[in-house]
């Protein structure tokens, strides 16, 4: 044992005997991990919210989330004296008085942008590879609610400069609050305190931003860790991995320095973006005034989506007992989100009580063997995608020289038709792979070789698969379809038979597969003309 | 020498010389006087200039415009507009027209300097409008004020030109173009002639210093260094969100594939 061994063993020991965690650390330090890039996906959404945490506290430094009317008398000349509240006066102080202020708020603004972009990348990669299945619906569930409180964070987060761009994003916000039946109005008033903008905002969204769901974010964060602890992580299919293993490398040391480093790498990145590319400039966009509004203002990405389904929304108005329904704004700006949201939350419950499987899985799915929930899924990026290009319809008709009106038409239009479209294209392209798939395990890779046989025939080489290969394709199971259960064994209807035929209905569709090729179909081959 | 110092005495001899004082006083006066007409216009030059704008105009205006521009079928009278309107309408090169299915774009100018006075000229001559102004004339450094000129800009333009003037979408593929490089007089111009989909901005509404301030701001936005970094188009959220998506996460995601790869 050398002199550096013992000094360490000593350590370990000391510590070990006052905490008790070497029997811990030994088993987590050996914790295994699989090896995938999309795994690290998540991992850019924990760093991200490091990085947005330890950026905020700098900011929080000099910001005064107050509404109290000021004369600007900072650096910024072009809105020398101008009246303007507190909060707007000490950004432009941080951006431009602070030493480092406005790297800071770059950096912290570029965070959130791709905190919330990798939580998205996140999602998907969940979702397409069907991770969320049992056990794992809860951490589902948890991660649409870390979605779900991520837009309204970066939302307020954006709004706390209170410049006239976010000041135009809080009165969307307050249209959409009012458009709640009944309470709307109400509600408005007490978010408020008063009429719009009041004097109570932003000191208000500055603690929710600042305190309340960061903490949440902490809590929800941590159990969603300690889930994926318990549960150990999913891996792709291949040779040596099962449903009881997990086949990887260690948390210790290999896993520690990946991870370890690439916190740094996506600081890294993001302290790039925040030093060479603007972000936010508030300064252009002046003070907030209820009454100035500016052409072509968007909010952040992750609404945007939300600002075009309100944008493409036909003026529609209802009149109910002398009071105005402002369904233009109701369905889009919060029915459709509602649906859409709870349906995220829900879905592995609904896809397994299509296809009936009730078994824990932690082999991931190659997305082309359920051809339907990747279908779904790129139904879902697909509206998102129409009504996000909705949303910066002004901008794409300025820079590409398109009538607004058309662009406002095509959405309307093609948020209807386009995800369906997309859903049975996605469908056959999967069952395609699927048959592409079964090609090569029965006749093995084209080798582009031809040879010519004595009798003058040319064929050209196969090369049989490798077995690892020939595996991984042939690996997934594939279920078949719920019959309807009209009646039980004694010939009484069933109660719920129109339940059990949608699901039925629906559970043909999921298993709509091209049969994998089974041993015999290969030995059949074997025994025949190869 | 002798006249002078024999008569300087003489009792006539300080009426005289306040006399001859005046004199010249009065004759370099009207000769200066004549000096200046001449760098203006004489009546008849301005008569040439005129003439000549007609023709430029009877060449390349009148088909749309009618032969006195009276108006035709697809063009407006131009009776009355002023010497603003045309000013800006040919110098920015607007006009003549190459393409009237949105609205007239802004191109490199057909006429120089010279014919776009002749014509403005013209115009002018036919009733009283907007005179046009020149970017000396417009002392928008000394008297216009930036941060007042900001404001103004958000109060009155920024719903259609955009809070950073880059300009926006107005309905059916019309839009409010960029007033970034533009110049000067032609700005002032816009303001008071309301071109296209423009409002007018008379005196009342924006007084011609609030005018120069709203000029003073733009020409500072303009040279403005790109403070912060790449400024990404100045138009917002849009182009932040793309490089938040294919540079930021781009890139990370080129790190994890990087990381997670087998050694070979």
């Amino acid at each position: 044992m050398s002199a550096r061994e013992r000094v360490a063993g000593q350590v370990a020991n000391y510590v070990d005997e006052r905490t008790g965690s070497a029997k811990w650390l030994k088993k987590t330090l050996t914790k295994v991990f699989p090896d995938h890039w999309s795994f690290m996906l998540g991992e850019i959404v924990l760093y991200s919210f490091v990085i947005l945490l330890l950026s905020g506290t700098f900011l929080t430094f000099w910001y005064d989330p107050s509404m109290r009317e000021v004369e600007y008398e900072g650096s910024y000349q072009p809105l020398s004296g101008l009246k303007m509240s507190a909060a707007y006066a000490s950004s432009l102080h941080i951006s431009f008085d602070v030493r480092g202020g406005l790297l800071m708020r770059q950096i912290h603004h570029w965070a959130a942008l791709i905190f919330m972009a990798a939580m998205v990348a996140h999602l998907m990669r969940v979702f397409f590879t069907g991770a969320f299945r049992k056990p794992r619906e809860f951490n589902w569930i948890i991660g649409v609610g870390l979605l779900t409180l991520g837009i309204v964070e970066g939302f307020l987060g954006y709004s706390l400069p209170d410049d006239l761009l976010s000041g135009t994003g809080i009165r969307i916000a307050e249209a959409i609050i009012q458009a709640i039946p009944v309470v709307g109005s109400y509600l408005s008033f007490f978010i408020f305190g008063g009429a719009f903008p009041g004097e109570m905002f932003i000191q208000r969204i500055y603690v929710v931003h600042i305190l309340l769901l960061p903490g949440i974010f902490l809590a929800l964060i941590t159990v969603h860790l300690m889930l994926v602890w318990y549960q150990k992580h999913t891996q792709y299919p291949g040779p040596g991995r099962t449903e009881k293993n997990v086949v990887g490398y260690p948390l210790m040391p290999t896993y520690m320095a990946k991870a370890g480093g690439f916190f740094f790498i996506v600081f890294g990145v993001t302290a790039f973006l925040g030093a060479v590319a603007s972000i936010n400039p508030i300064w252009i966009y002046g003070p907030y005034n209820p009454g100035q509004i500016g052409a072509g203002s968007q909010p952040d990405w992750y609404m945007g989506w939300l600002d075009g389904l309100v944008r493409m929304a036909p003026p529609l108005e209802a009149y109910i007992f002398g009071y105005t329904l402002s369904l233009n704004i109701l369905i889009p700006g919060l029915i459709i989100p509602g649906i859409i949201f709870t349906g995220m939350a829900l879905y592995p419950f609904i896809e397994s009580w299509i296809t009936g499987d009730k078994r824990e899985h932690h082999l991931l799915d190659r997305p082309r063997n359920a051809p339907n929930r990747t279908a779904l899924g790129a139904m879902s990026i697909t509206f998102m995608l129409v009504t996000l290009i909705n949303g910066g319809n002004d901008l794409l008709a300025t820079h590409f020289d398109l009538s607004i009106n058309q662009i406002m038409w095509f959405s309307r239009i093609g948020v209807i038709v386009l995800p369906p479209l997309a859903f049975v294209i996605t469908k056959r392209i999967c069952l395609s792979l699927q048959r592409a798939d079964r090609e090569l395990v029965l006749h093995g890779r084209e080798t582009g070789r031809l040879v010519m046989l004595p009798h003058g025939e040319f064929i050209e080489v196969h090369e049989p698969l490798t077995p690892e290969k020939a595996y991984l394709l042939t690996q997934h199971e594939q279920l078949p379809a719920l019959e309807a259960n009209l009646s039980n064994e004694y010939g009484v209807k069933n109660p719920k038979v129109i339940r059990s035929k949608i699901r039925s209905r629906l559970s043909r569709s999921q298993a709509e597969q091209i049969a994998k090729p089974t041993a015999n179909d290969v030995k059949e081959l074997e025994g025949g003309h190869h | 020498m002798r006249f002078i110092s024999k008569y300087r005495r003489h009792r006539f001899a300080g009426p005289l010389l306040l006399l001859g004082a005046l004199l010249f006083a009065a004759l370099t006066y009207s000769a200066a006087q004549a000096v200046t007409e001449q760098a203006t216009l004489s009546q008849s030059d301005k008569a040439t200039l005129i003439a000549e704008g007609k023709e430029i105009f009877a060449r390349g205006c009148s088909s749309c415009h009618g032969l006195n521009a009276e108006g035709a079928g697809v063009g407006p009278s131009l009776i009355g507009v002023g010497a603003a309107s045309v000013d800006f309408q040919v110098a920015t090169g607007r006009m003549p027209v190459a393409d009237m299915s949105q609205q007239i774009a802004r191109k490199d100018p057909v006429y120089n300097d010279q014919e776009v006075a002749a014509l403005a000229a013209y115009v002018a001559s036919l009733a009283p409008g907007p005179a046009a102004v020149t970017n000396e004339e417009l002392a928008w450094e000394r008297d216009g004020n930036m941060a007042q000129g900001g404001e103004l800009f958000r109060n009155n333009c920024a719903m259609c030109h955009n809070l950073a003037g880059q300009g926006g979408a107005l309905t059916q593929g019309k839009y409010a173009p960029t007033v970034m490089g533009v110049e000067v007089k032609h700005i002032y111009e816009a303001m008071i002639t309301g071109p296209q989909a423009m409002p007018v901005f008379s005196e009342t509404i924006l007084t011609p210093q609030e005018k120069l301030s709203i000029i003073k701001w733009i020409k500072h936005a303009e040279t403005e260094p790109q403070l912060g970094g790449a400024a990404l188009g100045r138009v917002g959220p849009v182009t932040e969100g793309l490089v938040a998506w294919l540079l930021g996460l781009g890139l990370l995601i080129g790190v994890a594939v990087w990381l997670t790869a087998k050694a070979r």
